[in-house]
């Protein structure tokens, strides 16, 4: 059993995302503790890369300002390494296929294992191209997740069946960013999910309000939230963690009604 | 010469967000349909005909034949293709297929803005609407070319994001594509991104090198001992290299641009400095940090300035069979004042890092040689950036 699976065995889960570095690493570890202490179930946290082509300019700036701020692959490493000295939640890197493919998936997959990072999501790997990594991901214990699409129609069941960890189900078309509302009919993609997977599945991309999340995870086992979290980020800086704290509060309070 | 799923040797393949999956899957699928439609192939032969102004010239450049001293030089002419380049032979391609399939709007990516303008005609052509994607910066640099892709009913939208050049419109475009794709086909101008296109781009361009071989059998009887052409995604390169990729007599030359030399950071000359990685879809060279990051990369051809290159270039490299080669900025600008004052020809600044090259080559090589220089396009889009590089403000 994947350590995954305990994120979402007690009620529906509230998935954290943050953006490694923004503004700083110690940040990071503060508003990482400050989600979790406020019950956060997993955490993602994103290795930022130069050009991230699946997410919107929330995330893309956020990204940007953590690489100008110095920082690199092996430092993140060293935040997790730390944060692993407290934070038992299941936590995952969400990067992009050359961030890891460019360091050695081993080498990598080797660290993930030392500091403690249970997954890793990377959006631009479709199910066509996981032979990239998942030889390497399953050697050594590490889910590699896997993404259905509101597009994904006649490729969700071959998906689903193979999926590790959890699934990843994107809730619209586009890129990551909050959005005012969210207009996919997810329930029949919800279902096919559930009739095909053993894994439980989250549904991310454009939920900001409590409203959004419990909606969300009323068809699923849980909500992701990214670009609301990075938002706070950049509007409190190196105040953000309180922030975070209570933002995350409201909204798994909202999973839990 | 690709694998099914999209390999050429270890490069190629479909690095995309599962968002886009199908819409590559059904691409591939149309493609595959109409590739071998001899209507289709009909259909597309009259326009780059008729309305392109194809097969395009093979040129003896005399002056320069004999002012270098060596080898015969004959130029492909694709700056005579309706709108300037060579772009427009895979334009026209694309837009036909995906008005069969159905699409009533193309996106595009576009650095010299060259692609852009071709996609603004085809668009216009064939009734489609179109949306340009284009880095801040090159807006700037290549000004004439927003107005006319304006002029023809494009919307030309300026990239502010990363070093907001051809790698942020290529990102921008896919960000788009993701967010529409029933109505709309994403028009990518270069042999790279995920399978299919690199393939696609190819086959369209192909016809570059079919013509070359066509007009030298006819001229001299026998195929050239070099093919050179200037290399950024690799366009017309591949296009101007595919028919002779067998007849191993014949050099395959891509000339890169080292920007202000490949042992400096000002460089875009992925073959020589890049290493291997996987970006906008496809495996293959990359500039890049340590870490993987995508470097920011410089030239002062707006076209020729993106990170990678496309994967069949990358396995034609590892195989030995084409060679890559840098070329400066400044031989580049030397180049492009050369074949104006000698041919009375005005090369576009990318074609003129293959022209720079060919001034290198051609005295070491024997007069009874011949190379082929591919013009890929035409320069009075850079005259304005050639004369601020030599210290001159020109207003337009």
């Amino acid at each position: 059993m994947s350590n995954i699976a305990r994120a979402f065995d007690h009620g529906k889960a509230f998935i954290a995302f943050l953006t490694c570095g923004d503004p700083d690493l110690e940040t990071t570890a503060a508003a990482v503790r400050a989600a979790v202490e406020n019950g956060a179930d997993l955490i993602e946290l994103g290795i930022p890369f130069s050009d991230p082509t699946a997410e919107g300019p929330v995330i893309q700036a956020a990204n940007l300002r953590a690489l100008q701020g110095g920082v690199t692959t092996d430092r993140i490493f060293g935040l997790v390494e730390e944060l692993r000295r407290d934070v038992r939640v299941p936590m995952v890197f969400m990067t992009y296929a050359n961030v890891i493919y460019s360091y050695g998936a081993e080498r990598f997959l080797d660290a993930c294992v030392r500091i403690g990072i249970d997954g890793v999501i990377l959006p631009d790997l479709p199910y066509e191209e996981k032979g990239e990594f998942l030889p390497q991901c399953q050697a050594r214990g590490i889910d590699l997740i896997s993404l259905i699409a509101p597009t994904s129609e006649s490729r969700i069941a071959m998906i689903a069946r193979e999926a590790e960890g959890f699934i990843y189900l994107v809730s619209s078309l586009g890129v990551t960013g909050t959005r005012s509302e969210i207009t996919t009919d997810l329930t029949a993609i919800c279902q096919a999910i559930r009739e095909a997977a053993s894994v439980p599945f989250a549904i991310g991309f454009g939920i900001s309000t409590p409203e959004q999340a419990r909606r969300m995870a009323e068809l699923s086992d849980g909500a992701i939230v990214g670009s609301a979290i990075v938002k706070i980020m950049a509007q409190y800086g190196r105040e953000a963690p309180g922030h975070v704290g209570a933002y995350v509060r409201e909204m798994k309070d909202a999973l839990r009604d | 010469m690709t694998n099914p799923r999209g390999r050429f040797g270890v490069h190629g393949g479909q690095y995309i967000p599962e968002t886009l999956m199908n819409a590559v899957i059904e691409l591939e699928a149309a493609y595959d349909r109409y590739r071998e439609d001899p209507a289709f192939q009909a259909e597309l032969t009259e326009l780059l005909n008729e309305y392109a102004g194809r097969p395009s010239r093979l040129y003896l450049a005399e002056k320069m034949t004999r002012e270098l001293g060596g080898a015969k030089i004959y130029l492909k002419r694709e700056d005579l293709n309706h709108t300037g380049a060579h772009k427009i032979n895979n334009v026209l391609g694309q837009a036909l297929l995906a008005k069969k399939m159905g699409k009533t709007r193309l996106i595009a990516e576009t650095g010299a803005g060259q692609h852009g303008v071709a996609t603004a005609t085809a668009a216009a052509l064939m009734g489609m609407e179109c949306v340009v994607f284009m880095g801040r910066e090159d807006t700037e640099r290549q000004a004439l070319n927003v107005y006319r892709m304006r002029l023809l009913g494009a919307e030309v939208i300026p990239v502010t994001t990363g070093t907001a050049t051809l790698k942020d419109a290529v990102s921008e475009a896919m960000r788009e594509w993701t967010r529409r794709i029933d109505d709309t086909h994403y028009c990518l101008g270069s042999v790279m991104g995920p399978h299919p296109f690199p393939t696609i781009v190819r086959d369209f361009q192909a016809v570059i090198s079919r013509e070359i071989r066509e007009q030298l059998l006819e001229k001299e009887g026998r195929l050239p001992d070099a093919v050179l052409a200037c290399v950024g995604g690799g366009s017309n390169a591949i296009g101007s290299f595919y028919h002779f990729i067998e007849d191993r007599s014949v050099r395959l030359i891509g000339c890169e641009a080292a920007g202000r030399g490949i042992d400096t950071f000002e460089t875009a000359a992925t073959m020589n400095t890049g290493r291997l990685g996987i970006f906008h879809g496809m495996k293959s060279y990359f500039c890049q940090d340590e870490y993987g990051q995508i470097a920011p990369v410089y030239s002062i051809s707006a076209g020729l300035d993106y990170p990678g290159v496309g994967p069949e270039h990358a396995w034609l490299h590892d195989i030995g069979r084409a060679e890559y080669v840098p070329v400066t900025d400044e031989e580049a600008v030397e180049a492009f004042e050369y074949l104006a004052r000698t041919e009375g020809i005005i090369p576009a600044i990318e074609s003129a890092h293959a022209v720079a090259y060919a001034r290198k080559l051609a005295p070491t090589m024997g007069k009874d040689q011949i190379i082929v220089i591919t013009l890929s396009g035409r320069g009075d889009k850079d005259c304005a950036a050639i004369a601020r590089y030599r210290g001159e403000d020109l207003h337009e």
